[in-house]
This record gives structure tokens, sequence and C-alpha cells, in this order.
């Protein structure tokens, strides 16, 4: 294989034009006569029964053409986790209920001829509430004598409704209290994670309508078409084929978006009013009626022997899923599969207890279960270093898991079942390591003494992973078919939610061909028109899209070659593709076009050239990430500014670095803002306090400290063209690296997120009262 | 409920539009076709609904549409098209400052108005401006770095990036 062309290229993303010029892409870019706007009735309380439901003046009203209650559709219990079926998460969750469990949950939906008309139609329905006893806090909800928030008999896979346990998890390889045994030092600790909102610029938005063959057509901002399409059609008890699942361009989904969210009570509305529906949430509605990541309280326990080799960790880690146990194990399962193995102990246990609370719901969030279990692991073992008095690059270089090393795991610990042991068949990491401390200038900030002044600086760093695909799960096809210009269609059921994935496939698609990226012409995301896709989410389009994309390009790639040896009059084993064309690999070099092969093809062989294939994986190879962050603390205002965060990691290999460069950069974005100043705050009733964009704080342009990003990259065999992730990995990583560095520069240990300044000013004066005593 | 008329030129078109006095901008715009115009929070938060108006940079979710008769607005759909594009949208591609794209026409706007002022803005008064176009996919450095690149004379931002080849 000669050079590459298009992979490893930082090509203009193909969709670009379209973005920067505004033209009508995402899905409430258009207008269908007769739509209505559909609007969903929340819940005031956290938790109640509604004894009496009176849409009658709702109904009256002008313009008004469907009201939907409980009583008006079908009781199928299901999860909106946008998961591969049969889901892990538990079908806890009904269209419509008789029954709320937290401020926010459905109550009603209606649909009227203005947005003015749906929101006066939701003020006219008349609810009367039996208000019920409220959990909120996770160490609570398992509580004897706590309120039951499922008690109803149809729900199922709940691990122990009685005590408000969505789901649990224990699984153990070696046996850690033999290993605590051998530990020359053991150090355990508690962490606390809390409720971090997507903040996806493009709230969710579906508009539903019936086609003129009367199927309902569902144009919506989804990460997952075939999922949203399955689950709607199991919830309005429709046959599959007689949904159609349109996923236009997305406005960022974070995960937020693997969830099936509005689409079936849009549809419901739409089948109701028979009319075209519109639901799109407010941005007060997208915080706290849309999905969060799972917040966390994890007890880790780490065993070292006293040079320093880690013998033993124990994670146990108490989340709450809110009201409704979306991804509720398997973001928990994460914690323990991805993080405990980044250290070769022979000794490791995991076990989580995932509750129910009155809240809003959790879900699935970049980096899914990871960052809060880096969190905890990243500054414990910083701690551990301190304490040996060995310093934390040499520590994790002594430790981290490494080139052939098997994580056993994450056999243990598959989605919602045994998974597979991970082999590493490629690893950057101690590059990572290397790169980013030297960016960072590591060893001589490290050693600066600390100041005494009110600006104190300090610089921490942290190592994760991720996975790239669930491990013989997720899977992923795509088609190909030959235009007469000698362009390609392809067709994708992958879904570009923002990250570039109609790019890296059509580069993939291009270098395979032999053809320039304009070649490629790509389609992705519908369910009628593109073959099956689990969907954007695991961080699996790169290695499972690309992988299926490189293996229908190579069969298509086999027929371009048999109708050019024909009219070149070569043996098809002679010729190559490049450049457009296909050559011959002898001396002779004779060539021929890729359009003449087209029109040749078409219109004398009476042949199209046009082949799918399917991928999947059996391992998740783990992409890496070091993370080094210096920071700033005012010692007079606990405020702590973020001056530097350079970023190295193990992609495997970057098909567009210029779009993977951007992955890291928006990743350690969100990560600083999970570390530091986004929560989504509920007052003592369960009602969000800061559901907006000025009192939930996201960074800003003239927020950001410096970033250097820097990519390692490596050849994993499993990967096309040597892929593996990026979209994740980079966001576990600030939050320690900053609790490490606030360490280093003022004396304390974090453990709990955000870091407010209100809490580090009072800890800094606890510490100043212990040292006067 | 259309009781006003309301005339204002868009992208340099003369229009004459029926609205409600309730009208916002974001939304006589939208419906009248110019989804460039983002809808990403309605309380002027977010900047995704930037026009400019009369060559400012507005959220046009926070004014009425009446508010805008006589006045000249520029939309995304106004600086370029698909066959010819405004420098700041060839900047914003060549240096991957774009992910989903629903900060974009926004950003690139505000941008615009800020260079139609200063040509030669620097690091922090870009930083400064685009601090009103909040971005959850990029991290903004690659939108800063485009805007540099478009500025009088052509500027570098101070972060740096290592790609590493194999």
């Amino acid at each position: 294989m000669s050079e590459r062309q298009v992979v490893g290229e930082s090509v203009r993303r193909v969709d670009g034009i379209k973005l920067v010029t505004g033209a009508p892409a995402f899905t409430d870019d258009i207008h269908i006569p007769g739509m209505l706007y559909g609007k969903i009735l929340a819940s005031p309380h956290a938790h109640a029964r509604i004894v009496r439901i009176d849409v009658s003046k709702a109904r009256a009203l002008p313009g008004v053409h469907a009201v939907l209650t409980h009583r008006d559709v079908p009781r199928v219990p299901h999860t909106t986790a946008g998961q591969a079926w049969p889901e892990p998460s538990p079908y806890d969750t009904y269209l419509l209920d008789n029954k709320v469990r937290f401020v926010g949950d459905r109550v009603a939906a209606v649909a009227g001829e203005s947005r003015a008309i749906a929101e006066r139609a939701l003020r006219l329905i008349e609810v009367e509430y039996d208000v019920l006893p409220a959990v909120l806090e996770i160490e609570e909800a398992m509580a004897p004598g706590a309120p039951v928030i499922h008690d109803e008999p149809d729900s199922t896979k709940i691990y122990d409704r009685n005590r408000n346990i969505a789901g649990h998890l224990l699984r153990e390889i070696g046996n850690v209290d033999e290993g605590f045994r051998e530990a020359g030092l053991i150090v355990e600790r508690e962490f606390r994670t809390h409720r971090q909102q997507h903040a996806m610029l493009e709230p969710h938005v579906t508009i539903c309508w019936l086609d003129t063959d009367n199927r309902l057509v569902i144009r919506s901002s989804t990460q997952v078409p075939y999922h949203c399409r399955r689950q709607v059609a199991m919830i309005l008890q429709m046959p599959v084929g007689r949904v159609h699942v349109i996923k236009p361009r997305i406005g960022g989904g974070f995960g937020g978006k693997q969830e099936m969210l509005l689409e079936d009570i849009c549809g419901a509305l739409a089948l109701a009013a028979r009319r075209p529906v519109k639901i799109e949430y407010t941005r007060e509605e997208e915080f706290y009626m849309a999905r969060s990541r799972h917040p966390q309280i994890l007890r880790l326990k780490m065993g070292v022997k006293r040079d320093g080799t880690v013998i033993a960790s124990h994670m146990r880690v108490l989340a709450t899923t809110g009201a409704y146990g979306s991804h509720s194990t398997t973001v928990q399962g994460n914690t323990g599969s991805k993080v405990l193995p980044l250290y070769r102990a022979d000794h490791l246990r995991f076990e989580c207890d995932v509750v129910y609370t009155n809240t809003p719901v959790a879900g699935a969030f970049r980096g899914y279960g990871c960052p809060q279990g880096f969190f905890a692991q990243e500054t414990l073992v910083d701690e551990i270093a301190e304490q040996l008095g060995i310093d934390p690059v040499q520590f994790h270089h002594a430790n981290m898991i490494r080139l052939g090393d098997i994580d056993r795991l994450s056999a243990q610990l598959g989605e919602g079942k045994e998974g597979l042991p991970r082999v590493i068949r490629s690893c950057g990491l101690p590059e990572c390591v290397d790169k980013a401390a030297a960016a960072a200038d590591w060893s001589k900030k490290r050693k600066a003494k600390p100041a005494k002044g009110r600006l104190r600086r300090g610089i921490g760093m942290a190592c994760t992973m991720q996975g790239s695909g669930i491990a013989g799960l997720d899977w992923a096809s795509a088609f190909l078919k030959m235009n007469e210009d000698g362009s390609f269609y392809l067709q994708v059921g992958a879904s570009d939610v923002g990250a570039g994935a109609d790019t890296v496939l059509s580069q993939i698609a291009a270098e395979t061909l032999g053809v320039t990226l304009d070649k490629i012409v790509i389609t992705s995301g519908d369910t009628d028109t593109t073959p099956f896709d689990v969907g954007a989410y695991a961080s699996s389009t790169t290695i499972i899209s690309g992988g299926a994309v490189k293996k229908a390009a190579e069969k298509v790639r086999v027929q371009v070659l048999e109708v050019a040896s024909k009219l070149l009059g070569q043996p098809p084993e002679n010729l190559d593709c490049g450049g457009n064309q296909v050559f011959t690999k002898c001396e002779c070099r004779q060539t021929i076009g890729m359009a003449d092969i087209a029109l040749h093809a078409l219109y004398k062989e009476k042949f199209q050239i046009m082949d799918g294939a399917s991928h999947f994986n059996t391992d998740s190879p783990p992409p890496f990430c070091a993370t080094f962050a210096e920071v700033e603390v005012d010692v007079e205002t606990g405020q702590v500014k973020v001056l530097h965060l350079a970023t190295a990691v193990d992609p495997g290999t970057a098909i567009n670095p210029k779009l993977a460069e951007g992955q890291v950069e928006g990743a350690v974005t969100q990560g600083m803002g999970f570390a530091l100043t986004e929560e989504l705050m509920l007052d003592n009733a369960g009602r969000p306090l800061n559901a907006n964009f000025l009192d939930y704080k996201i960074f800003s342009a003239k927020d950001m400290p410096k970033l250097t990003t820097i990519l390692v990259q490596t050849d994993e065999p499993l990967g096309p063209y040597g892929a593996k992730s990026i979209s994740e990995v980079p966001i576990n990583g600030p939050a320690p690296a900053i609790a490490n560095a606030i360490y280093d520069a003022v004396g304390l240990r974090i453990r709990k997120l955000p870091i407010r300044p209100e809490d580090v000013l009072r800890a800094l004066r606890e510490k100043e009262m212990e040292v006067a005593q | 409920m259309k009781s006003l008329e309301l005339h204002l030129t868009v992208n340099g078109e003369e229009k004459c539009w029926a609205i409600a006095p309730g009208d916002l901008l974001l939304d006589v715009l939208r419906r009248e076709g110019y989804y460039g115009v983002k809808r990403g929070c309605e309380t002027g938060e977010c900047g995704a609904c930037t026009v400019l108006l009369n060559g400012k940079a507005v959220n046009s979710c926070m004014m009425f549409a009446g508010h805008a008769e006589g006045a000249q607005v520029m939309t995304i759909e106004g600086l370029g098209n698909g066959t010819k594009l405004h420098p700041l949208q060839e900047a914003f591609l060549d240096h991957g400052a774009v992910q989903c794209g629903f900060c974009t026409p926004g950003m690139i706007l505000g941008a615009k108005a800020l260079l139609d002022r200063h040509p030669d803005a620097g690091e922090n008064l870009v930083r400064e401006t685009m601090a009103g176009h909040l971005c959850r996919c990029t991290g903004y450095r690659k939108a800063v770095e485009a805007v540099l690149a478009v500025s009088t004379p052509p500027r570098k931002v101070r972060k740096q990036t290592a790609g590493g080849k194999r």
C-alpha cells in the first residue's frame, strides 16, 4: 500500500460549508404546512400521585388539536436509554403515568396551532395531586421507611424496588482482602461528584408527521436513530417498519441525545392530531427535563507496597440515577471497569448501588462514569505518591497499564452482562505522560517553592483511559455505490452529532477506494435510506462505523478493479487504485479513470458497482490520556483559576488530526466546567435553582486558560487505519489534575466537585485554624 | 393576530412583513426562512441568534421585531453562499473552528461586527467579544485562531498545538 492520501490529513469537514453559511440543516430548520406546536405539562412536585386530571377546558380551547394524559396512551414499560436491544437499563418509564417522580416529570401533553395556544392549553389543565414524601439525597434513598419511588408493579429489571435500588454491581478479580494484607500503605478516602448538564447549544427538538403512506416520520435531534425507531414503535405499539427516523444535522449531543426523550410523546401527539407536531425544549426545560451526569459518592481504598507498586484497589460507588434508571448500571459499571484497570494491580474489587431519588434523570454523558471514577482514583494516587515521597509522574510510569497487558476486570463488567477481556494492543500512554509533562514544564514548576502571597500557583497531573465502542455489542454497517462520474455514494447509519463522523468516514472511504474526498457523497442516520448502526455513543463511531466503511469500500474496490481489469486487459492483482484512477502496478503504467470504469460498468456491463458490510469488534481498545494542569489559587477569595491545561492523547491513528484536536479541546473545556463551575442545583423540594446559562456557568472564550493539545499517535490493530477513539477520554483528566494542582498550590485535598470558591475558602480557613492550634 | 407591517432590509433586500406586536425578531426571521438564526436560549445568554442590526451584533431573541422597523439586518445567509464565502467563513473552516455548527453563524457575525470596527483586534478583544457566544463543542481555541487569522495584520493565537505524526 502506498502512502496514505486522505487518512491522516486535516481536511476541511465535508459538512462545513452548509454550517458556516447557515443552510437549513438542523431538525427545526423546516416548516411543514399545518404543523402544530407541542408542549409538555411538567410536574411541579418531586413525588405525587395524580388523583384527578381534567383536560376538558384545554381541549375546548380553539386551536388545540390534541391533549393527552395517561388515560389516552398505551402503558408500555420501557427505558429511554438509547441502548442496544435488549437494553440493560430498567423498564421503569411510561409515555405518561398516573404518578410523577421528579419536578419536571411528564403530566400531560398538548398540541396547538401556535406556541402561545399550546402554553395556554397547559394552563387550562386541572390536576389534583396527592403529594407524596420525596427523597432527594442519595444516602437517604435506601434507608428503611424511605418513600418507594417505583411502586408500580409492571416495571421490570429493577434490582430492588422496595429499597429504591435501580441497579447493583459487585465484581472482583484476585482477592482485595489478601491484597491489602500485603500492602505497606493503605489509603481510603471518600469523594463526591455532582449533577452536570450536557448544555448542548441545540436543545432537544423533534418533529413528527404522517407521510403519504400513513407512516410515522420522526425528524429528531438524536444520536441513536435506530434505537429510537425501535423504542417508539414499541411504545406506540406500531410495527417498526411503520416508523421512519431522520437524523438531520445535530447541534451537539454529548450523550444527552443518546436518549429517546421527545420522540415518543411527539409521535403520540401527531397520531392523535393527525397533523405534524413539533416539540422543542426551551433552555430552561433542557436543564431539568432532559438528562444529566450521574451524581456519585465514591469510597476508594488503594493498597501499595512501600516501593510504590499498586497491589489492590477497592471502589464502592453509591450513585443516583434520578427518578428513572436510564443508563443506571452501565454508567456506574464504567466507573469501575474503565478506571481501576489503569493500574496493574492483581486485586481489584468494584461494587456499586445505583439508587432512585426524586430528582431530574441522569443518563449518558461524555465520559460515561469515568470522570467521577478518575477524579477519585487520580487524586487518591496523588496523595499516595506524596505519602511515599514519589513524584506522581514516576508513580504513574511504574504502575500504569502497558502494551500486551490484559485487563480482566472488563471481562466482568460488560454492558449489562459479562463482558470480554481487554487486551492492550496499542499504548502511547508513557509518551503522553512525558510529552504533556514537558509541555507543562512539570519538573521545574513542581519544584518551585510555594508562594506566600495572595495568588499561589501549583501544578497537578492525572492519567486516564476510556474505550472505543462496547466490545462484542456495538456494531455498524455501511453501503457504497458508484456513480457515472466516478464518485461514490456512501450510506451509513452512523450519526454525526458535530464531532465530524461524516468527514472521518468519508476520509476512510476515499482512502480505501483511492479517490479524492470530493468523490465521496455521504448520507447518514436515516432509518429508511441508510443501513443499521447502533448510533453515536461509547466512542464507537470512528472504530466501529469506520470499520464498516473500510470493509464496504474494500469490497467495492474489488469490483472496481474487476471492471478495470477488463478495460485494461490486465488481471486485477496487477492493478491498484489511486488519484481517482486505476493503474497497473507494473512498469507499463497504464491507467483508466474512475468515471470511465463507472460508465463502462453501468452501460456496457449493465452492472451497478455497489456493496455493503457490517462490522463489530470483540474488544474495545482504550485511548489513553495524560492531563497536566497549572492553577492559581487566590487565598483571599478561594477562586481557582486554571492557567494552563496540557493534554496529550493517544487516539491510535488520528484520521483527521485537526478534528481530533477539536475533540480534545472541547472535552477538556467540559471537563474544566465539571471541575469548577457546572452544577444543576435543586432546592429542598427538588426544584431547579439555576436552569439557565447565567446561573449555570459553562466556560466562555474569555474564561479559557492556555490549552496545549498533543496527539501521540499509535497504530491500533483493531481499528480502521489504526484508529481508536478520542472524543471522550480527555474529559476525565481536568478535575483530578486541577484538584492535584490546588494541593500543590495551597496544600488542600479537594474531594468534592465542583470546586467552588466558597468551599476552597472554607477549607483554607479550617486549615489555618488547625495550624494555629 | 397579525396587525403590524414591518419594513426592513434583510441582507440587502427590502422586505415588508406582517407581524404581531409581540413577535420577536428571532421568530420572524426564522418564520421567513432565515434558518441560520438559531434559537439556543431565548434569554440573551448564548448568542446563537446573533444578527447584525445596522452593523451592530444583537441577540435577535432579545428584541421585538417591530423595533427593527427601517433597519438594515444581516443574517449569516447574507454573508456568503455555497460558492463565495466571506474570509471569516473560510477561516472557520480552515482552522477547524466548526464542530456541530449551531453556534457558528452567531459567532461569525459577532466576529464580523468586531473586525468591521477593529480590523486589528488582538486576542484579548476577540475573546472578550466571543464571550457573548457560548459554544459547547470546541473550547473556542480554533474559533479565536480563525478570527485572528482574518484580522489585519493576521495574528497567531498564543495557544499551541502539537499534532504528533507517527
